[in-house]
């Protein structure tokens, strides 16, 4: 009885040797508008990143990259990590993140114009780098885009299977005028996120919510 | 309006059903015999089937039982067996060990009953007699003494005065002999207080070798009612197994618990070794699967150490090795265990340091000034850890014990239980047969009731025609 009971457990246990090949890591991207009077939030989201640093796991990627006048390049990525399988390296990973994130925040400077569309592709190219199984592209922005003359941004792009959350998006005051303004600009993003294939778009003004949203 | 194709009189549903079931009654008459045999078959096709099912699962019941009795009662006597053999080794050591000094014991009574014996006759030894010249004074002091016989008186008073000094000699002598033989039977009390104790060992082995032969007793007396394969014995060892599966499983399940803190103390540590980042499953991560594999081992070292012990007896390939391989076996497995349990009392450490770091990490984020903790505070559960981490393996060792309890109470419970089960669903099963049969005759009652009217009918020129038939014959029959 015993042997017949240790055998079947040993049989259990060889048919579930094929490891899970699904990517159980999640990668987050997150914009931080720095154009204007919106650079003063700075200190918010830097309190955002790190609670994103206490939350994510070993595996977890998360890059910071800044909006700016044209935000499609490498260059606009302040810190970008993709945490060590042992806790101890991940760790030390966060406390330098952490120092990059303190010293960008430190010497922010704010920018004229507010390319939101060029750090969403740059967002969904370097999520799907990482191949991670979650992807999410926080935005850290009033969600006003305004971009100079010849800085072209009028096109589809693609964000599929990747989830973009729209973080702390104050009133302008023209919102405060015609409310209708604020809701319309939400509206045209979430149409024109859902069309880029996006698997959700999610608006959180209240950072507490955050968490519940990226433990889903 | 398509659910009204059938309404012969349009928006009036009852009466195109009255009309309906009125053309339908002399076709339904008609089919009577055909539909009440369909029923009949109908709820034989279903009831038979389900009946035979019940009977064949209640045989298996009965069969099950029987095994499981069989099972029982082999376990039964397997274990009173061992019980009746460990009672005689017990017995075998006792005799060994008592009745090997049982030689000395018995010499140093013979020694100590000789030397009272001794002693007790020189108790016996009185002092010698009066002389013998006693008699010739006497016969002197017959002699008649009248007128004052000078010489006579003299030879008397000498007499008297040598008889006066031999008295007091002789009552010294009695007194001194008398002393003396106090003096050995004072000497008696130490050999009786002796002989008292050894006697008392004597009783006492005699009392626990009585004790063990009475338990014997009461195992055969077990083991003779099992042979007899009584319903008493079979519950009794029924009600034992429930018992012995109540109490292992709950045993087990605090075992359980144990295992739970050991990988509690492991996981995050090993998450350090192979990475935090394979999952087995979707919520199964290499990391907790590999310190579940070595808590696992711990407990299957601890199984090992107590079948070489002789204490379970779940590997009967164990208990049947020789005593020089089972104790090289008890030997591995115990340095196994050693090396285990210094593993995990490291990683136990090393869990500390990365909660603490983690902690740090998370109060740098939070830009929180908190002061450094109390090293003493730090130092306690650092340790308790430790510790924990290093017995908690030895605690798992002992597992083996009431999982052998529970593997065989197991056998009895669940043979219990699915003959439960069996007999349940043959008794399911014997109900719906039943109840498919009933069915088929109400459903053949029902449909009588419809065509209640023809069948009137036909009564009544049944009736008539009976009649008829009863007015031609008796004429015939008269004139017969």
């Amino acid at each position: 009885m015993v042997k017949r009971l240790l055998l079947a457990s040993l049989l259990g246990l060889s048919a579930s040797t094929c490891t899970d090949q699904r990517s159980h890591t999640q990668a987050v991207y997150m914009l931080i508008d720095t154009s204007g009077t919106y650079a003063q939030e700075v200190g918010k989201a830097q309190r955002i990143i790190n609670y994103l640093l206490g939350t994510l796991q070993s595996g977890d990627s998360l890059a910071v990259a800044r909006v700016k006048t044209r935000s499609f390049s490498e260059k606009d990525i302040i810190a970008k990590v993709t945490f060590d399988s042992r806790p101890s390296q991940a760790n030390a990973q966060k406390r330098a993140f952490k120092d990059k994130i303190d010293a960008f925040v430190k010497s922010v400077a704010g920018s004229a114009y507010t390319d939101i569309t060029g750090g969403l592709i740059q967002g969904g190219m370097f999520l799907n780098e990482t191949g991670a199984g979650r992807k999410t592209i926080l935005i850290f922005s009033d969600m006003q885009e305004e971009l100079d003359k010849v800085t072209v941004r009028d096109f589809p792009i693609n964000l599929k299977d990747i989830r973009v959350v729209a973080l702390n998006v104050v009133k302008l005051k023209t919102d405060n005028i015609d409310p209708r303004r604020y809701m319309g600009r939400l509206e045209a993003w979430q149409k024109r996120i859902e069309r880029a294939g996006a698997s959700e778009w999610i608006l959180i003004n209240d950072i507490e919510h955050l968490d519940r949203m990226l433990q889903s | 309006m398509s659910n009204q194709f059938w309404m012969i009189w349009p928006g009036n549903a009852v009466a195109s059903a009255l009309i309906l079931f009125a053309i339908a009654m002399p076709f339904l008459y008609a089919a009577r015999k055909l539909v009440h045999n369909l029923l009949r078959s109908v709820g034989h096709m279903i009831g038979g089937p389900l009946r035979l099912g019940a009977r064949w699962l209640f045989a298996t019941a009965r069969d099950m039982k029987e095994r499981n009795k069989v099972v029982l009662l082999a376990h039964g006597r397997e274990e009173v067996g061992q019980h009746i053999e460990r009672e005689f080794e017990r017995i075998g050591a006792l005799v060994t060990r008592d009745l090997e000094g049982y030689p000395a014991l018995q010499r140093k009574l013979l020694e100590e009953i000789t030397r009272v014996e001794e002693d007790y006759k020189k108790c016996g030894e009185v002092p010698p007699p009066p002389p013998e010249w006693v008699e010739a004074v006497t016969a002197i002091a017959k002699v008649k003494s009248e007128g004052g016989n000078e010489m006579v008186q003299r030879i008397l008073e000498e007499i008297k005065r040598s008889v006066h000094s031999i008295h007091d000699k002789a009552l010294a002598d009695y007194r001194r002999a008398y002393e003396s033989r106090h003096k050995i039977l004072n000497g008696f009390m130490p050999f009786w207080r002796s002989l008292d104790k050894t006697f008392g060992q004597v009783d006492k082995k005699l009392t626990g070798l009585h004790d063990t032969s009475s338990k014997i007793d009461a195992q055969m007396e077990k083991y003779e009612q099992i042979n007899k394969k009584t319903d008493k014995t079979e519950h009794a060892l029924t009600v034992s197994a429930f018992t012995q599966f109540a109490i292992s499983t709950l045993v087990l399940l605090i075992a359980v618990g144990g295992a739970l803190v050991n990988f509690k103390l492991i996981a995050l540590p090993f998450s350090e070794m192979v990475g935090a980042g394979d999952y087995l499953t979707s919520t199964l991560r290499m990391s907790d699967v590999a310190a579940l594999v070595i808590i696992f081992l711990e407990a299957t070292m601890g199984l090992f150490v107590m079948e070489t012990l002789r204490i379970t007896h779940l590997f009967p390939l164990i208990a049947n090795m020789n005593d020089r391989m089972r104790r090289r076996m008890l030997w591995t497995a115990v340095v196994f265990l050693f090396v285990f349990a210094g593993i995990e009392a490291a990683l136990a450490l090393m869990r500390d340091m990365l909660a603490s770091d983690k902690q740090a990490l998370v109060r740098s984020l939070a830009s929180a000034q908190v002061g450094p903790p109390d090293p003493l505070l730090r130092l306690i559960p650092t340790t308790a850890q430790m510790l924990l981490g290093f017995f908690l393996p030895f605690a798992l060792a002992f597992v083996a014990v009431p999982l052998e309890s529970f593997v065989y109470s197991l056998r009895t419970v669940g043979g219990a239980f699915v003959v439960m089960l069996i007999r349940a669903t043959a008794f399911v099963l014997r109900v719906l047969g039943n109840f498919i049969r009933q069915l088929c005759r109400v459903l053949i009652g029902v449909y009588d009731i419809t065509i209640v009217l023809p069948l009137l009918i036909e009564r009544l020129v049944r009736a008539t025609r009976s009649e008829g038939d009863a007015s031609e014959s008796r004429p015939v029959k008269r004139a017969a």
